[in-house]
């Protein structure tokens, strides 16, 4: 009899703390674990009795990383429970603010926590020893990501502008203009990503997912559209809870979301661009194809592409928004709280977020329900590791462990976002 | 450290939301100069390489929620020569802390479908309840020149140039209008520390206090002024419960006000 054990406590290069076991007895995996030890932190719980104007500073702090998606979620949320529509201005702001956080957070991603996977490297810094360049590049993408997201937004993490109806205040056409060049520049270092990473090694690995991502009647999907899936699954935002749903799971540390009916799903840049590629800018587009992408990628390893595509993408919107702006004539819609239950799910860098209030007829919360990207795709997590190992179990521990830390990392999961509501086991020495 | 080597940095993580050491991330001006002038010896988020202290200067984000990390930062604190807190988790509790106000099993079963496995304290509380801390860095999250200020110090041996004085200097230093004026009432910027450069102000809105109170804030004050302006009891606790619920200052004022 064999046994091996795959185990690392201490998952790096992403957020939040979390860890893996993967175990393998006669050739066979018998057992698959992503654990997850970072503390509750309660947000639902007490965002009741909050003012609907304080829950969007609030949530913002569940993640340090994509703050932009849950204020954007929220906002939209509590704009649907009040019935409040915003103009297209606001609208076309909002995505603005969006694509410096695609921007900022996929290149954070593909560098500095992915890219040193594939070219063997503890990190980043080591990294640049060999690629100065590359990881020069990255860094000012990233900061034209930032500089966006704290212009429109105040600062970088947890920004101060949006507030529910729009912003407390909106930039002026030549306070954006001088972005426009460093979009331009970034454009094309991005494009210049997508070979990079195109040209990485990938592991022969492709999965049959259910893709879940919004889809929009024209737009690249960031802040709305319809809830749809590679299945055909076809709603409204606001019948969520029809099809999706948490789950324990006996051999789980963390509750996993699942299809209703159905079981694992994928949220993230791969789902968004399987079924919304059409839907890129021609540039990016054509860039995915030079990648050769093609219509539709099933390899979790190459999201790394995918991703650089949607800075790409992100740069190029951002420039289109930027080039037609004009002030809003008001920054903020006419806000009237009233009793009800609000939905909304916009594409956070690492897949749909949805949000869910009901409020009291003065606009305080009664309650929440959020759901990250992260939980949504944690049972697809152990699921590729269970794929990926069992025809690898012969492949020595050390290597294997890495291979297995770096399936993990394609999700690029956000820890501290998913564990507001997992149960907490600490299994760590 | 011995001579000629670098530092050893070590950054580690509890109950946030990982805004603070992204911030170290986000300084991508000085980010691979920061990485020549210290040893990255233990940082998660950014690279599998870990190694062992001791470490010249320990930064710790995030608060102290689970036995499990009550034990933790013992350790840590003893592999560190300098241990530095960033952040309003880790220097106030964060706003986890607002379960200090509750019963936490109250909070327990409203998000958890099972709430027996869930291990976790009643309270979360600061680093400094806990371990000794050679500084605080406050903000929620911490601005990234503040961070800059504190690692250069670390560096040249001097002590870190932090304005401890309020909100409101750095408003008018900027020439904003007064938020308390301009935006309504319920601007903290009186008795916030300041950090941000009056962010909230010079974006058309009051501070709601992400660097936590100010040396000695007149918080009741402050909060008499916004009684005289028909802000009710019940706004003026959640306006001093926020990201820094649990610092000092805030939390005796929200609770004078609760009643």
């Amino acid at each position: 009899m064999s046994v091996k054990t795959i185990k690392v406590d201490m998952l790096a290069r992403v957020e939040g703390e979390g860890g893996l076991t993967v175990k393998v007895k006669d050739g066979k995996v018998t057992d698959v674990k992503v654990t997850i030890f970072e503390p509750p932190r309660f947000f639902e719980a007490f965002l009741r009795g909050r003012s609907y104007d304080e829950v969007i500073d609030i949530v913002a702090r569940i993640c340090g990383i994509c703050p932009v998606a849950y204020q954007m979620s929220a906002a939209q949320a509590i704009e649907d429970a009040f019935g409040v529509t915003v103009s297209e201005e606001v609208r076309q702001l909002r995505r603005l603010l969006y694509c410096g956080e695609w921007i900022e957070s996929h290149a954070l991603h593909v560098f500095f926590l992915h890219a040193p996977d594939f070219l063997g490297y503890q990190d980043a810094v080591a990294m640049a020893r060999d690629h100065l360049p590359v990881v020069q590049r990255a860094l000012r993408i990233k900061k034209t990501g930032n500089d966006l997201v704290a212009l429109v937004g105040g600062r970088e993490i947890h920004p101060v502008s949006v507030r529910v109806g729009g912003f407390y205040k909106v930039p002026t056409k030549a306070e954006l203009a001088p972005l426009a060049e460093k979009l331009k520049w970034a454009r094309d270092a991005a494009i210049e990503a997508v070979m990079f990473t195109a040209g990485l090694p990938f592991p022969d690995f492709e999965r049959d997912y259910e893709y879940v991502a919004l889809r929009h009647p024209h737009d690249y999907p960031m802040n709305d559209g319809r809830l749809a899936s590679s299945s055909g699954l076809d709603v409204a935002v606001r019948e969520y809870d029809q099809h999706f749903e948490e789950q324990h799971v006996a051999h789980s540390t963390a509750l996993h979301s699942i299809r209703t009916g159905r079981g694992p799903y994928l949220v993230g840049p791969l789902a968004r661009y399987n079924l919304n590629h059409d839907r890129l800018s021609p540039i990016a587009n054509q860039v995915a194809a030079g990648a050769g992408l093609g219509p539709a990628c099933h390899n979790p390893f190459k999201s790394i592409i995918v991703r650089a595509v949607e800075i790409v993408y992100a740069c190029d919107e951002a420039l289109r928004i930027i080039t037609s702006y004009e002030k809003p004539a008001q920054a903020v819609a006419d806000v009237r709280p009233a009793p009800g239950v609000g939905y909304a799910c916009t594409e956070a860098p690492r897949g749909i977020l949805f949000h869910r209030y009901r409020v009291n007829p003065r606009g305080q919360v009664l309650d929440a329900k959020i759901v990250p990207p992260t939980s949504q795709n944690l049972k697809m997590m152990e699921a590729d590791l269970r794929e990926f190992v069992t025809p690898r179990v012969t492949t020595p521990v050390e290597a294997l462990t890495r291979q297995c830390e770096q399936v993990i990392r394609n999700f690029d999961p956000c820890i501290s976002c998913a564990t507001h509501f997992l149960r907490l086991n600490v299994e760590r020495e | 450290m011995a001579r000629g080597s670098k530092p050893r940095l070590a950054v580690w993580k509890f109950a946030s939301c990982d805004g603070c050491q992204l911030s170290l991330l986000d300084c991508e001006d000085e980010l691979l100069e920061v990485a020549g002038a210290l040893e990255i010896a233990n940082f998660a988020e950014v690279s599998r390489a870990v190694a062992k202290g001791p470490y010249d200067l320990s930064l710790v984000e995030g608060s102290i929620t689970t036995p499990h990390d009550a034990e933790r930062i013992h350790r840590i604190r003893r592999a560190s020569k300098v241990l530095v807190s960033i952040g309003a988790c880790a220097t106030a509790g964060g706003i986890q802390a607002l379960r200090n106000f509750k019963d936490v099993n109250d909070y327990v079963s409203i998000v958890y479908a099972t709430p027996a496995y869930i291990e976790t304290l009643n309270k979360s509380t600061p680093i400094r309840d806990h371990v000794a801390v050679d500084f605080e860095l406050r903000g929620c999250p911490v601005s990234k020149t503040q961070l800059v200020e504190v690692l250069s110090a670390y560096l040249n041996g001097r002590k870190p140039d932090i304005p401890n004085y309020s909100v409101c200097v750095e408003c008018k230093l900027k020439g904003n209008v007064c938020g308390l004026i301009a935006f309504g009432p319920t601007c903290l910027g009186p008795v916030t520390q300041a950090g941000c450069g009056a962010l909230c102000p010079t974006y058309h809105r009051g501070c709601f206090g992400c660097f936590g109170p100010k040396e000695a804030a007149n918080t009741a004050s402050l909060a008499a002024a916004w009684r005289a302006q028909q802000v009710t009891n019940e706004q003026l606790v959640r306006q001093f419960r926020g990201f820094n619920a649990c610092a000092e200052a805030f939390r005796k004022e929200s609770e004078a006000n609760e009643r």
